[in-house]
């Protein structure tokens, strides 16, 4: 079975082509048949090609596919290489992607863009398996520039209304400023050791790259400016929420579940040249801490549901980079996947909510739709459960196993990790309490079809016992330092779990019972400012129009009449006076020709006289 | 033939060339430097005849002939495009058909 590898990225791109070329034509069911269809089968070969190497010796799988160009004596293969890294990726893509291409065929039934929001889909699945898959650097910057594409093309596929054409500009352009860096980094690797394939290179750095030394220090600090852009990480994050403005299933397959992720694949991926500069692995750490913080701060204090669930996906994925910095590298891992399942969930099950609601997104004009709309109500919470941490679900295991290795690595992490998990809890239950409890308002009575109920039962299933199929990561990553199990360890493992019951707690106090007032709390004197400046998620958009936009636009417009042009404006203007010249001399009065013919004629007689 | 009639004849024949050119210059009307074109034409025949006696060749006579020729050409067209601008603008005045300026 693992030679038909190659096929899974192959069926959603060649499904992208022909959506792209001749979709239009075709009706809604074949589109839906073709775009959902081809990810069906990636995701079945994902199935069986996976059965085969988690029951095999799960050795790396590499796969030559043949030359992509050649350089003089270099040539860049393009070629696959299968691990169980890369095989947790792919069951992330093609799964979690499956399922939302379903839940996308019901979803985005009556919208004109049918065929090309299927095409858009397939291409991104297409690049983000090349990315996963990829043996070289420079195949994965392939997929990594591909899904970018993919992204911005998704998020303004509402392109009539020029607010998701500005979203869309606002994350390519800030996700590029990252992958510049990614890939300044690749020419610094390539320039010293001559090769992109991923494992050569990790195991000549491994062998003659000096720990701490200023090349793996320098390498990895771009590698990390360029996960730091593509998973939305201090201090490139604000992309993220504007991103929203896609469609619902977009956010959960792109800005949830995969894309976002890419950068903690790419720092595991690399994570050798990582142990190499351990100051750029801490600097992983405390960004993954503050972002984790920040983003959760302004997730409390937003009112629009998927900008809530965006602010907590940064805030997750603060998480992953924290355990990555920590060298949790299969925690962090563990939780890119759980963390794929529920967030999905939550993104489809909100996407589910917001048609009940006629398209409002304020949850705080939502409510009481606990009873009319059980499945939504049941996957939500099964959502907010497990992406609060709280036992017996899946982010339960791979968050409780972050924070006890951040607690090893340094207790400053652990403590912002917990309070993190605390903020989580509350504004996770924050949003269930608002939405399906309380009075129920008008709502549209129609309830969601099997295409769109079984992926909200699937991923509710995963997001449950998720933490139950862990894929053995061991023969990738270098274990964590045996835990020591200390009476302080205990307790503080204790902690961590009973964190999101507080934040739990508060929610209810808030947003259940109402026994502490929300209005009351937060026009307080001093948590208004507060509030507003976490509202507008820390300022960074203000910070980023004072810095990069206005002097950007004060230049456009001193430069409005483009000084370098002016060399082509003179040479212009040169030409256009000597042709008035010339035109006035075409007096056509005949004498005037023949009278300066015989002048010249006398010139020339007289110099020729003269010599 | 000698030498001061040879001089005689090329200072007759600038003279009538000086003329030609003053025709053409000065008068408007078309027909008037078409005459002054012949004069010209006219005054450099004659510079080649008192060239062809004066060295006794034949090659001044031939010259000649060659632009009696092309001056009964230049008439014959000069002639028909007065006739055409003549119809078309009813003058022949040089000056007020300056059409073709820039």
């Amino acid at each position: 079975m693992l030679e038909l590898l190659w096929v899974i990225p192959l069926t959603p791109f060649l499904s992208f082509l022909f959506l792209a070329i001749g979709g239009e034509q075709l009706s809604k069911p074949a589109i839906s048949w073709m775009g959902v269809g081809s990810v069906g089968v990636s995701a079945m070969l994902t199935a069986l090609i996976a059965g085969e190497f988690l029951n095999g010796t799960m050795q790396a799988y590499p796969m030559q596919l043949g030359n992509w160009f050649t350089i003089e004596h270099w040539s860049v293969p393009f070629g696959f290489y299968l691990d169980a890294l890369s095989m947790t990726m792919l069951i992330v893509v093609t799964g979690v992607g499956f399922l939302i291409h379903l839940y996308s065929a019901e979803f985005m039934a009556l919208d004109s863009g049918y065929a090309r929001f299927f095409a858009y889909m397939n291409l991104f699945v297409a690049g983000m398996l090349v990315l996963v898959l990829a043996d070289n650097l420079l195949l994965l910057y392939f997929g990594w520039e591909g899904v970018g594409l993919g992204s911005y093309l998704l998020i303004s596929f509402w392109y009539q209304d020029p607010v998701n054409g500005n979203a869309a500009r606002k994350a390519f352009v800030m996700t590029r400023i990252g992958d510049t860096a990614l890939l300044v980094g690749l020419f610094v690797l390539f320039s010293h050791l001559h090769s992109l394939d991923i494992q050569t290179l990790m195991a000549q750095i491994t062998s003659r790259w000096e720990a701490g030394g200023p090349l793996p220090v320098a390498t990895a600090t771009l590698l990390l400016c360029g996960a730091l852009g593509k998973s939305a990480q201090l201090p490139l994050q604000s992309w993220l929420p504007d991103a929203m403005a896609g469609p619902t299933p977009v956010s959960a397959l792109i800005h949830a579940a995969t894309m976002v992720t890419a950068g903690v694949y790419l720092i595991a991926r690399t994570h050798s040249l990582f142990i190499l500069a351990p100051s750029v692995q801490s600097l992983v750490a405390i960004i993954g801490a503050m972002t984790l913080l920040m983003a959760g701060c302004s997730a409390l204090t937003q009112t629009d549901i998927k900008r809530i669930l965006a602010y907590s996906t940064i805030s997750q994925l603060g998480y992953m980079f924290l355990a990555l910095g920590v060298g949790a590298w299969s925690a962090a891992i563990f939780h890119l996947l759980n963390h794929a399942f529920f967030k999905a969930l939550l993104f489809l099950a909100a996407g589910v909510v917001i048609e009940c609601f006629h398209h409002e997104h304020n949850i705080f004009k939502m409510g009481g739709l606990r009873k009319i709309m059980p499945i939504a109500f049941w996957s939500f919470l099964i959502g907010c459960t497990a992406l609060s941490g709280l036992p017996f679900s899946s982010g339960y295991e791979s968050k409780h196993r972050i924070l006890l290795a951040a607690f090893q690595a340094s207790p400053y992490l652990w403590a912002a990790g917990c309070v993190g998990a605390l903020i989580t809890g509350i504004y996770s239950f924050r949003m269930v309490f608002l939405i399906f409890f309380g009075e129920l308002g008008p709502v549209a009575e129609k309830p969601p079809g099997w295409r769109m109920r079984l992926p909200l039962i699937m991923l509710s299933a995963l997001a449950l016992f998720g933490g139950m199929l862990q894929i053995p990561l061991d023969s990738v990553f270098p274990a964590l330092v045996a835990q020591q199990a200390s009476r302080s360890f205990n307790s503080v493992a204790v902690i961590t779990a009973i964190a999101p019951f507080i934040g739990l707690l508060i929610a209810s106090q808030f947003y259940l019972t109402g026994s502490l007032s929300v209005q009351n709390f937060a026009n307080n004197g001093w948590i208004k400012p507060i509030r507003n400046f976490w509202f507008s998620g820390w300022g960074m958009d203000k910070f980023y129009d004072y810095l990069v936009v206005r002097p950007f636009k004060t230049f456009c417009k001193l430069n409005r009449n483009d000084v370098v042009d002016g060399l082509n404006t003179a040479i212009v203007l040169l030409c256009f006076g000597g042709h008035l010249l010339g035109s006035t001399l075409q007096t056509g009065r005949i004498r005037w020709y023949a009278a300066s013919m015989m002048l010249g004629v006398v010139t020339i007689i007289a110099i020729g006289w003269s010599t | 033939m000698n030498g001061i009639l040879i001089e005689q004849s090329l200072l007759l024949s600038i003279a009538l060339f000086v003329l030609g050119v003053t025709g053409v210059l000065v008068r408007r009307n078309l027909i008037m430097i078409l005459m002054s074109l012949e004069i010209m034409l006219n005054a450099t025949g004659l510079a080649f005849i008192a060239a062809g006696s004066r060295w006794g060749q034949a090659d001044g006579q031939i010259m000649f002939l060659l632009i009696l020729t092309l001056a009964a050409a230049e008439v014959g067209i000069g002639l028909g495009l007065t006739l055409q601008i003549y119809r078309r603008f009813h003058s022949l005045d040089t000056d007020s058909i300056n059409k073709m300026q820039g």
